[in-house]
């Protein structure tokens, strides 16, 4: 039965792709299509396009990426322990709570070190 | 429990042996996405009335009785759109990031129960299958605001990866507290251990329910949380280049993601189809499920309608240091406490009237000391800035004296 629920998102993953692909190829055949150089220029608001999008950004939006990779781990390794908890008992809450605390430290860290003001 | 497909089976007069699995498991797919793609058709109607009532409006009410047709007619006029192909576009990510946003939504209707034994798939990982799929997104949009090559279609899509990941760390953590109490991820289970005990989770864990009713709405990204497609800033975000249906998948997801938020927190935190009798009528389940995702949809209309756009420092700060603490503490309580008493046997609230006080009190008083650091914090930045006025250093005063955000 199990295999049958997976079998059933596996089905949908394939088939999900043309509910949005519908509109848009029904769009394309009906809409018309004239495209001159004005109409496919990048719109900055009317301004005249300086330079290539693609360039350096704020280094900020990285130390927020590096933070969230630690949560984002302990979140997975979380889901188990909570699912097993019941069972488990107050050693299951000792374990967990030393995990979390420890991780919560790291966000303690990074916040006295500024990494989470945005400057 | 895959109920749904049996009974479409039965209806649709298509033996068990005479079709492959394959297409059987497409038909029950294809009803249930259709179902779930034209909803966002009525609730967009609906949110066009409420925002409109909010502003003192009248809303749509020349399409149709009360503005129904509203939406058929975008829908209409959206097909008879010029798509636009901008000429500098990387086209891969350009053209590929609007199917991935309907994907990354739509898939997330396979683990909703809707009534008893109605799921498209009953996961044992449900939960965890619905980060995942969600987090999907954040992916569209990057490719979106990448593939655009237009500054503010970047700079929005920038904003976005660091607001969603950020939001759902204390999504992931108010999760965590329903998962921990049912023993189990799946949506089936969370909801069936709801129905057993008679009451539901949002008593033990009211902390928990408001905190992932949040994040989640910064998750979709609607004001107060539209960063990512602040039209007075960045114009339109990651959305700026496209035009057509392309730009109406964008809205499209938006607003079923936005609806999605009700069903999947009514099955966490409100017992999903849990309800009088609707163990015995299974359709009664459907009835309240939709009664109680409207209300949270409602919940979060009002927000939109009240509430102005955070600034991306603002933002980031509520985040990082109000709601992941907040949402850390909240886990370790109430799973200490769920150690603490013995395991409930049922009976409603009336029987576990002491387990209910003593947890959903503590849940409560943890988001009060919360709210009260929050408090003391903002009345601290109004002071300062007030006396960066008075020393006429303000807003001539730089970004790290004011915290206001530079990009």
């Amino acid at each position: 039965m199990e295999l049958n629920q997976w079998a059933f998102v596996g089905v949908f993953f394939v088939l999900a792709w043309a509910f949005p692909l519908a509109p848009i190829v029904l769009n394309r055949l009906v809409a018309p299509s004239r495209p001159n150089k004005i109409k496919t220029d990048i719109y900055e608001c009317g301004v005249e396009t300086v330079g290539d999008a693609w360039g350096q950004m704020k280094v900020q939006y990285y130390l927020y990426a590096i933070i969230f990779l630690v949560f984002d781990i302990e979140m997975v390794f979380l889901f188990p322990w909570a699912v097993a908890y019941g069972a488990i008992g107050m050693s299951a809450y000792l374990a967990g709570a030393v995990f979390i605390l420890l991780l919560l430290e790291g966000l303690l860290y990074a916040w006295r070190k500024g990494a989470l003001e945005w400057t | 429990m895959e109920q749904l497909y049996i009974d479409l089976e039965n209806y649709l007069g298509i033996g068990t042996d005479s079709v492959p699995e394959v297409v059987r498991l497409a038909i029950a797919v294809l009803v249930l996405g259709t179902i779930f793609l034209l909803a966002p058709i009525l609730t967009i109607w609906v949110e066009r009335k409420v925002a409109a009532r909010f502003q003192n409006r009248i809303g749509p009410n020349r399409t149709g009785p009360y503005g129904l047709l509203q939406s058929f007619a975008d829908v209409l006029k959206l097909i008879g759109k010029e798509q636009i192909m901008p000429a500098h576009a990387d086209r891969i990510p350009f053209l590929f990031a609007p199917l991935l946003m309907v994907v990354s939504v739509i898939m997330i209707t396979a683990v909703i129960p809707l009534m008893p034994n109605y799921i498209g798939a009953d996961l044992s990982i449900g939960a965890l299958y619905f980060v995942a799929i969600g987090s999907l997104s954040t992916i569209a949009v990057v490719m979106a605001g990448w593939g655009s090559n237009n500054k503010y279609a970047l700079l929005g899509a920038f904003r976005t990866v660091a607001q969603l990941i950020s939001y759902e760390i204390p999504l992931v953590f108010s999760l965590l507290v329903p998962v921990l109490f049912a023993g189990t991820m799946s949506m089936v289970g969370i909801t069936q251990a709801q129905a057993d005990l008679d009451y539901w989770y949002i008593f033990l864990a009211p902390a928990s329910f408001l905190i992932f009713l949040f994040s989640n709405l910064a998750e979709i990204g609607r004001t107060p949380f539209d960063l990512l497609e602040a039209e007075s800033e960045l114009v339109a975000g990651y959305q700026i280049e496209y035009s057509a249906m392309p730009w109406g998948m964008f809205m499209l997801s938006e607003f079923l993601h936005a609806f999605l938020i009700g069903p999947l927190v009514a099955v966490l935190f409100l017992g999903g189809w849990d309800g009088p009798f609707a163990e015995d009528v299974p359709v009664l389940g459907v009835v309240y499920l939709v009664i109680k995702s409207m209300a949270v949809y409602f919940l979060g209309m009002w927000m939109r309608a009240t509430l102005p756009r955070f600034r991306i420092d603002q933002l980031m700060e509520f985040n990082w240091k109000f709601l992941v603490p907040l949402s850390i503490a909240n886990l370790l309580i109430a799973s200490f406490l769920w150690e603490l008493f013995p395991e409930p046997a049922g009976g409603g609230l009336v029987d576990n009237f002491p387990r209910f006080i003593v947890m959903g009190g503590s849940s409560l008083f943890t988001l009060m000391v919360g709210l009260e650091f929050l408090r003391r914090k903002s009345v601290e930045d109004r002071e300062r800035i007030a006396r960066l006025i008075d020393e006429k250093n303000y807003p001539l005063a730089t970004a790290d004296q004011t915290g206001v955000a530079g990009d």
